[in-house]
């Protein structure tokens, strides 16, 4: 069977994206190593671990269970463009900085944008409301509480700001 | 790159999109919100040779309500459901239900049709369409048809749906005056599938009787089971804890779980029973905060 490809564009973080890819090719596997930006993290492929959830059209998606050929014509944010251009940290980052909110780091970039979303939708949750938020995000070395934490401050430093 | 090759066609229409699938049979799988599909794939459980895209059929997406019947088209995302608070207020069995159906990332994408096509026997949507008694609008190419949800489930990760068919929308009865519904399960964690849910319906007669009650379950069979027949005994009678407790001891006789690696049969049959108890009793006190 010849390789199945179509041409799609798409925009990431504010940068339009034109490439080939073959119609298998997933999402997560795309932006790794089609636009190699390697900072969504791929854990177990079927939809489980949240490890690789972006943004799409501004809702938190698994990018596992996505092809990278349904992504054409979308707005897709990754982690890559949470930070300022300057380098400064996006708030919800920096309390998980500040919270030690990571360990081994594999499931933050995922959690970050589960996070910055439910955040936007719900600027001042409950702790139980960011448990439910945070459900779908596997987290193996921190046992949740730092993570908890660090959301609840960033969800008030985030009220705060002007 | 996980998935085996397939072709991939983004649909422009629901003509274009059911006769793609008339032309190429079960070798072709629509895809939707891929929730299922695409894990089956990244397995190679699921090899489809040609994959037909649905996203972009607008028209098969959204919840009508204006007649006396609820409709949800096919292609409509939990999420749109989670975010109506009208159809929630009218519809507490979803409601209940959408919170335990997987997590927010998967509600993002995942839509109805694709549930109900999938019919898997945990998932909490089969049931709520066997107790709502919905019935499934399908298409083809050539026609189309209705078919009773309990009529559609036919067994394990199997509906009646043809290899030319599509299910386009479901449609059930706006709830009746003097009626009630409550959605419970239990799971290991939340998002997980259910090792017993039950989608319970009672509508209560002008002297406060029950007049109806429907009673479904996932998670404990090959398919969504109805076990409202276990409630024979409440019609005509007051919805008392007594007259429960009997309804309880029917739904565990009702079901025939096959355990698995979280529960044991009786444990399973267990919960169904306590799960139906509660159920019955918040959707009879919903149904008289309703009259």
């Amino acid at each position: 069977m010849q390789p199945d490809r179509h041409d799609i564009e798409l925009e990431v973080n504010g940068t339009t994206y034109r490439r080939g890819v073959e119609s298998r090719t997933l999402l997560s596997d795309f932006l790794r190593h089609e636009l190699l930006l390697a900072g969504t993290h791929v854990g177990c492929e079927h939809g489980v671990c949240g490890a690789c959830t972006i943004l799409v059209d501004g809702a938190p998606v698994r990018s596992c269970l996505m092809l990278a050929v349904q992504a054409n014509g979308h707005k897709l944010s990754t982690i890559e463009g949470l930070a300022a251009d300057s380098g400064e940290l996006h708030p919800i980052q920096k309390a998980m900085h500040d919270h030690h909110g990571l360990q081994c780091g594999y499931c933050t970039p995922g959690i970050l944008m589960t996070m910055t979303a439910f955040l936007k939708e719900n600027p001042a949750p409950s702790e139980h409301e960011v448990r439910e938020a945070l459900s779908g995000n596997l987290c193996r070395c921190t046992g949740y509480q730092n993570i908890v934490d660090a959301m609840m401050a960033a969800a008030q430093a985030m009220r705060a700001a002007p | 790159m996980k998935p085996a090759p397939f072709k991939y066609i983004a649909a422009s229409s629901l003509d274009h999109a059911l006769s793609l699938k008339a032309e190429n049979g079960d070798d072709a799988r629509f895809l939707a919100g891929g929730q299922s599909l695409i894990p089956a794939m990244n397995f190679r459980l699921a090899r489809p040779t040609v994959l037909i895209d649905i996203n972009g059929l607008n028209d098969l997406a959204g919840i009508d309500r204006s007649g006396s019947e609820i409709r949800i088209g096919a292609l409509t995302r939990y999420c749109d459901l989670e975010r109506d608070g009208d159809f929630l207020k009218s519809c507490s069995l979803f409601a209940d239900a959408l919170p335990h159906i997987a997590h927010p990332q998967i509600r993002n994408r995942g839509t109805i049709g694709g549930n109900l096509s999938h019919a898997d026997p945990a998932s909490e949507l089969p049931a709520i369409a066997v107790a709502m008694e919905a019935q499934m609008r399908i298409k083809s190419s050539t026609g189309e048809r209705q078919v009773a949800a309990s009529e559609f489930f036919t067994g394990l990760l199997s509906t009646d749906i043809q290899p030319d068919e599509m299910l386009v929308d479901i449609v059930f009865p706006s709830p009746k005056p003097r009626s009630g519904a409550c959605f419970m399960e239990v799971a290991r964690r939340r998002g997980d599938f259910a090792l017993a849910g039950i989608a319970a319906m009672v509508t209560l007669d002008e002297m406060r009787r029950c007049s109806e009650v429907r009673l479904a379950l996932c998670g404990v069979g090959e398919t969504a089971v109805d076990a409202s027949d276990a409630a024979a005994g409440l019609i005509g009678q007051p919805c008392t804890p007594e007259a429960i407790e009997v309804v309880t001891a029917g739904v565990r006789d009702a079901i025939a779980p096959s355990g698995n690696v979280h529960a044991s049969p009786d444990y399973q049959r267990h919960i169904a029973g306590v799960l139906a108890m509660r159920a019955i009793g918040t959707a009879h006190q919903r149904a008289i905060h309703a009259a």
